[in-house]
């Protein structure tokens, strides 16, 4: 049954109420992108065009959609290796996406990454990375660079509810409290670190975020399925780094409808279906969206049935681009490890860099 | 020509780039306001500001990462490891975030960052800070690993280290730090990947890096006043890049080398150049390669054995008289 739509009190949010309604079409559209490309990638990936892991995103799209709609000239995004959503939601192509995926040429990373390493160095999307929690100082580096150059923007630093308990990612919330580094870290937290729930990988009172007290970190709790609240909230933390250069810590309430990675073989046995069930039905980001653009009057269901439908469309045309392209050439195993190298100067041509013969 | 120290060269090295380029500065414990742990950066805290001589909290791993994020954005930061041992709790940082992130964004980005510090046995600190990672770190496609033996390179390669627009790996010795060496006034660069023969000679090749290239030195003088041997000293300077040229032209000349190194022996870079001379030099060798490096333990605390397990020079120079 369809219950009336819950109303959000972050509606009202100024940086809520500045959204057009083109705006708010297009944050759907780009969840439905996301959501779409990555049960394509499935399919591609069950019938064998593709290795490696496949970390879906499915069931979280909200955070980095919502999160990426806020990012202006100078904010800056970077990730673990569930980067499938903030790859498409920063404006990268399902095309460049999907073919990295299959390691083609074409990729956003010519093949040489795969799934868990997405790259747009011109959109401000540093990566898709696959240590947990190694991407943290990444994302503090980038705000000190920021700051250092005078530019008011910040980093946004995306990690799992099981990165926290990574040294490196505290060592980050230290340096960032300390030196006022406008760096923003979002847990994305989807309950399981793989097959290991949030109680029997975390020591916590009331939730992960409030361990940033220990750094003098302001730090807030954000419902995930609540577009409006992602914003809102996001954009409070973001706002103060910009203006005042401190750093956030915001920890999202998620789930994940798939298994860790598609090869997860006991995706189904550390938690019930019911309760993957409730989730699908009650908060489920994409349609709960959906249904708040529709009593808005922003759009009417066949409107969103046509984005959803295009969505799809562009996702199977990925595939075939993708498909269609070629691999990387062995001589190019070799390329894209030294920029000296590459870039034949002086530097890269003395002395011997590849011990292959 | 002026004599300064090594410790001396490696702080005009960077207080000259750091007046050079703006998106120079220099990151580590103790380096500003304690002027460093070894004093290699004495003044620059005072002479260039908060801005660009930071002092960092102990937190290895953070700042390394914090390095390799800020110089994905252009900037240029050289860390200072207290201790190149200390670099082991910020593995993870320099071998899959610096070492990777280029390959993995199909040359998208590049990581213009220096890493600095002492990495020498021989101080009697014990093994957990007398570490020698120049051969782990060179197998590591992406990242370039250097290691000078004198003040002259030890400035020269580390302007170098800085200008280059890939990660390096700079490894300094505390032993060197307060010798001296002939230092022009004038700036001049030393190129990353090119060997430099320190001593000529028509018998025998010492290939070394680091002091070793140093005791090298000391074990030819030996070998020719004692044995009437004359080895050459190629001092590698760089581990990766290799300056391979160099070290055949050298063993084709003298038919005989010993590859020394102050690292361990198994997989040490003596292992690597060994495989490049047996596969580029067998017809002009006439003798075996030997090696010598420490002894195949963690570093000995024991002062009055310490100096022991490292190659010193009549362990250099008896091992050169198994093939003279
Ligand atoms: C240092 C490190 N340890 C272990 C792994 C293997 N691993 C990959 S993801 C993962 C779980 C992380 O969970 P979480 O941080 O909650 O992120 P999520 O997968 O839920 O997005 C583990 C154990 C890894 N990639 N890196
Ligand atoms: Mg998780």
């Amino acid at each position: 049954m369809e219950t009336a739509v819950a109303q959000s009190e972050f509606a009202s949010a100024d940086i809520n109420l500045r959204l057009t309604p083109d705006d708010k079409i297009r944050i759907l559209r780009d969840m439905y992108r996301v959501r779409r490309f990555e049960q394509i990638s499935l399919k591609f990936y069950n019938q064998g065009k593709m290795g490696g892991f496949l970390h879906l995103y499915t069931g979280q799209e909200s955070v980095a959609v919502g999160i990426c709609s806020l990012l202006g000239e100078h904010d800056h995004v970077i990730t673990a290796y569930r980067d499938h959503g903030h790859a498409l939601a920063v404006g990268m192509s399902m095309d460049e996406c999907m073919a990295e995926l299959y390691g083609k040429a074409t990729g956003c990373s010519k093949g040489k990454g795969g799934s868990m390493h997405f790259f747009a160095p011109d959109k401000n999307y540093w990566g898709g990375h696959g240590i947990v929690a190694g991407q943290t100082p990444l994302g503090l580096g980038l705000a000190y660079a920021l700051k250092y150059k005078g530019l008011k923007g910040c980093a946004l630093a995306f990690l799992g509810d099981g990165a926290v308990n990574q040294g490196v990612y505290h060592e980050s919330l230290n340096l960032a409290g300390l030196w006022d580094i406008p760096a923003i870290f979002v847990i994305e937290n989807n309950r399981y670190s793989m097959g290991t729930s949030l109680a029997r990988s975390s020591a916590f009172k009331n939730n992960l975020a409030e361990r940033a007290d220990g750094y003098e970190i302001d730090w807030e709790l954000i419902n995930g399925s609540d577009l409006y609240e992602i914003r809102a909230k996001t954009w409070t933390a973001m706002a103060r780094a910009h203006e005042h250069s401190r750093p956030a810590v915001l920890e999202i309430d998620t789930y994940r409808y798939y298994g860790h990675s598609v090869a997860d073989a006991n995706a189904k046995k550390y938690r019930s279906t019911e309760e993957i069930e409730e989730y699908k039905n009650n908060h489920d980001p994409l349609r709960l969206y959906r249904r708040r653009l529709i009593a808005e009057g922003v759009l009417d269901d066949a409107t969103a049935d046509r984005l959803d439908e295009e969505a799809k469309h562009e996702a199977a045309e990925a595939a075939k681009f993708a498909d269609d392209s070629p691999f990387p050439n062995a001589s190019d195993i070799v390329a894209d490890v030294y920029w000296e190298v590459d870039n034949d100067t002086e530097r890269g041509r003395t002395g011997k860099h590849f011990f292959n013969d | 020509m002026p004599q300064i120290t090594y410790r001396t060269a490696l702080n005009q090295a960077l207080a000259e780039e750091i007046q050079r380029d703006e998106n120079v500065f220099l990151i580590g414990e103790e380096v500003a306001e304690y002027n460093g742990a070894y004093k290699v950066t004495e003044g620059l805290w005072e002479r260039f500001g908060s801005k660009r001589v930071v002092d960092a909290p102990i937190s290895e791993a953070g700042f390394v990462g914090l390095a390799v994020g800020a110089s994905m954005l252009g900037l240029r930061p050289v860390v200072e490891m207290m201790f190149w041992s200390f670099a082991y709790v910020a593995w993870d940082q320099i071998v899959n975030n610096a070492g990777c992130v280029r390959y993995m964004s199909g040359g998208l980005i590049n990581v213009p960052l220096v890493i600095r510090g002492p990495a020498n046995g021989g101080t009697n600190v014990g093994a957990t800070h007398s570490h020698t990672p120049e051969n782990f770190l060179a197998n590591t496609p992406g990242l370039k690993v250097v290691c000078p033996a004198t003040a002259y390179d030890a400035k020269g390669l580390l302007k170098s280290a800085i200008r280059d627009n890939d990660p390096v790996m700079f490894m300094e010795n505390t032993l060197l730090y307060g010798q001296t060496w002939e230092v022009p006034e004038e700036e001049y660069l030393v190129p990353i990947g090119r060997a430099d023969l320190k001593r000529e000679g028509a018998d025998l090749s010492f290939i070394a890096h680091g002091r070793a290239a140093i005791t090298c030195l000391k074990a030819a003088e030996i070998l020719e006043e004692k044995h009437g041997i004359h080895a050459e000293v190629l001092d590698l300077r760089s581990i990766r890049p290799l300056d391979e040229d160099a070290i055949l032209a050298s063993v084709r000349k003298t038919h005989r080398a010993v590859v020394v190194e102050e690292n361990k022996p198994f997989c040490g870079v003596g292992a690597q150049i060994a495989s490049i001379l047996g596969e580029k030099a067998f017809d002009d060798l006439d003798a075996p390669i030997l090696r010598v490096s420490a002894m195949d333990a963690p570093a000995i605390y024991c002062p009055a054995l310490e100096l022991e397990q490292l190659p010193n020079a009549q362990r250099v120079v008896d091992r050169a008289l198994q093939i003279c």
